[in-house]
């Protein structure tokens, strides 16, 4: 084993993929195979200097980490003068902290010998993403996408065609994100010899929530670095919002032995929650699975899945992985819901203070900080994981606030 | 010795393979399915699997999707669920469920197979749960009697093969190929390979799924497997009425009686 090898950690799963209660694997016999296949080769690739040396120069040549740490001071004043600091994954190339854990998991899919690789996208930005990776690479590249993502997200799906990749509208279920990740297990259950199912969040069967996990701790690494560097001081808050739980668990990681650090979990809270149109899968869910692992989620009386809603096409999920439900049983990070209003004052708030305009989804934890700002008061210090930007929300901006004639 | 056992004892000893049909409880209606999967017992189906129609049927294709979305938009509830396994044992039939675990899980595994057992259901077919997550429903089907059919695909290892016929019992559900549920105008030459290395393993009769449609697929599979399962054909004739079911399921029972080549 190299020197690189990373350690052990006490916060990796078990061997088959259960943080506490949660994960495991709830698939198909006809994928176990595969998972396990995923499995080995991504725990060599992990000790391998080679794979390691070629992820990090892509990450710093490609995707241009690390990323940015900036304060916004004129915003934070909106937030009982709380110093608030911006982790910038809206600067990496394709607009989202997403490119991180595609480029790892695309250069496992040639290190597996397969030539196709096949996503789900909510927002489009993990699509968008892969399809980049996969242009890069010169790897075939199937998106799945619901059709109602699809119509919102129109200018993603034409990205996604322009780097190559086929998007495929999913129209069954709520034809959300949820019904795209069916639609990919389907495809996977049939192609599953040549084909990599590049999942874009931490969830899933094992060992998909340790593996995008690990990609994105990057994210939690150097923000670390770049506060205490700044401010002298490690945060009191760290913010994110949550979909599928993978920026949020990418920075989360930077902080999980800083005990003091409160790890605070941002989830769409739609038209309120006492509205029932929501994605709150951690504030309001109960354990089941989905998707190949038992985590929270949102369910009925019999065990359906409960179609999640919010404005965020990225959030718009009613499950999330299992690590977070992890992490909220044992108290060590906390979720709240923001709504789709809260979300939305937060997104022009931060445009129109530090000319940043945030993604939809990054929005929910920007809203978070306002709240958290305020509860802390002036001395206070939060990072917020600003996920991705704002241009392919435009459209939703534009509809939501008036903002073009006509529309 | 299950019912199950017995059944198989008995199609081994007439030297063929059982014939066994799939239909959603609850689609179109509860009470339509519970003619419909009369229709299949009375026309010949040794053994029906009761679907529990689920919001994300992963392993499902096309057909048995659009059935299970008719089911819970025409009010479907798990309730009900034994109340259509209870109509089948009524019949004269012998039931098992094939469902997605969550609604399990759920409900509580243990008040799952209780209920189910008390309904005179003899089993689980389990899509999403392998025995590696198993242990709870090991536990909950040996207190209740029931049988747990645990899936093998082609790409299973011999070593999870191994793995998975040593926790089964009842039969062992073989996907004849790669992919979801669906008819498929040939089964698959991954099929027979399947079975004969999931004999290879075990003793207990092994049932061949996922493509069968016709009487002539049917005798096929009979010639190697113990079981041959029907679901998406079925699914379609359901749509079609109780006559098109039955017509269907005759022509399948008499291709699993072909003398075997
Ligand atoms: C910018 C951005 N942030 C966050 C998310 C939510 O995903 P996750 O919870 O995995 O970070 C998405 C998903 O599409 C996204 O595009």
């Amino acid at each position: 084993m190299a020197d690189t090898a990373p350690q052990p950690s006490p916060h990796d799963p078990d061997a088959r993929g259960h943080f506490g209660d949660y994960g495991g694997r709830f698939l198909p016999e006809a994928l176990m195979g595969a998972l396990d296949e995923l499995a080995a080769e991504y725990d060599k690739a992990q000790h391998d200097p080679e794979f390691t040396a070629e992820f990090q120069r892509l990450l710093s040549g490609y995707a241009g980490r690390p990323s940015l740490l900036t304060e916004a001071p004129r915003f934070a004043e909106h937030a009982g003068g709380a110093r608030i600091f911006l982790k910038r994954e809206d600067l990496n190339h394709t607009g989202s902290h997403k490119i991180n854990n595609v480029l790892g998991q695309a250069l496992l899919t040639k290190r597996m010998g397969k030539k196709r690789v096949i996503a789900e996208t909510g927002a489009g930005q993990h699509g968008v993403a892969t399809a980049t990776a996969c242009a890069l690479l010169d790897l075939d590249c199937v998106v799945y996408m619901g059709e109602v993502d699809t119509e919102r997200q129109a200018l993603n799906v034409a990205r996604m065609r322009l780097l190559g990749a086929e998007v495929v509208p999913v129209a069954t279920g709520s034809r959300t994100l949820k019904d795209a990740i069916n639609e990919a297990l389907r495809d996977w259950v049939t192609n599953v010899d040549t084909t990599h199912y590049l999942l874009g969040t931490a969830a899933g069967a094992h060992p998909f929530p340790v593996m995008v996990r690990n990609f994105h701790k990057v994210i939690g690494q150097e923000a670390r670095e770049q506060i205490l560097e700044r401010t002298g001081r490690l945060p009191d808050v760290v913010a994110a919002c949550v979909g599928g739980g993978s920026n949020a668990i990418g920075i989360f990681h930077g902080f999980l032995d800083d005990t003091d650090v409160r790890l605070v979990g941002l989830e769409p809270g739609g038209k309120g929650l006492e509205s029932g149109e929501h994605g709150a899968t951690l504030t309001q869910g109960t354990p089941g699975t989905l998707h190949g692992a038992l985590s929270y989620l949102l369910q009925d009386d019999d065990g359906q899945t409960i179609e999640a809603y919010s404005i965020s096409a990225g959030l718009d999920y009613p499950g999330v992985g299992p690590e977070h439900s992890h992490l909220k049983d044992v108290g060590r990070a906390e979720y709240r819901a923001v709504t789709d209003d809260e979300a939305m004052d937060a997104f022009q708030l931060l445009s129109k203070t530090e000319g940043i305009i945030p993604a939809v989804e990054s929005a929910h934890a920007l809203a978070g900080a306002l709240q958290l700002g305020r509860e802390l008061g002036p001395d206070g210090v939060i990072v917020v994981s600003l996920s991705g930007r704002g241009d392919k929300d435009v459209d939703t901006a534009a509809r939501y606030f008036n903002l073009v004639e006509g529309v | 010795m299950s019912r199950i056992d017995e059944l198989f004892a008995q199609t081994r000893g007439e030297g063929r393979g059982a014939l066994i049909g799939y239909l959603p409880a609850g689609y179109p209606t509860v009470a339509e399915s519970k003619d419909l999967l009369a229709a299949t017992v009375d026309a010949g189906a040794d053994l029906v699997e009761v679907g529990f129609p689920y919001s994300d049927p992963v392993m499902d294709g096309p057909t048995i999707q659009a059935a299970a979305d008719t089911a819970l938009r025409n009010g479907f509830r798990l309730k009900d669920l034994f109340e259509v396994v209870e109509s089948v044992a009524d019949r004269g039939g012998r039931a098992v469920v094939m469902t997605y675990w969550n609604p399990v899980f759920h409900y509580g595994v243990d008040a799952f197979a209780r209920d189910l057992a008390a309904a005179g259901g003899l089993g689980l077919i389990t899509p999403d749960l392998t025995p590696d997550e198993g242990s709870e429903w090991i536990a909950a089907s040996d207190a209740h009697g029931l049988d747990r059919i645990f899936l093998v695909a082609p790409s299973s290892s011999d070593e999870r093969i191994a793995l998975t016929t040593a926790a089964a019992s009842g039969f062992v559900y073989a996907t004849a190929v790669m992919g979801v549920t669906g008819a498929r105008d040939s089964v698959g030459a991954a099929a027979q390979g399947l079975v004969n290395r999931t004999r290879a393993h075990t003793d207990l009769p092994v049932g061949v799924g996922l493509g069968v449609r016709s009487g002539d697929q049917a005798a096929e599979v009979s010639s190697f497997a113990d079981g041959v399962i029907v679901g998406s054909a079925l699914v379609t004739k359901a749509g079609e009425g109780t006559d098109a079911v039955a017509s269907l399921t005759k022509e399948l029972a008499e291709g699993v009686r072909r003398p075997r080549a």
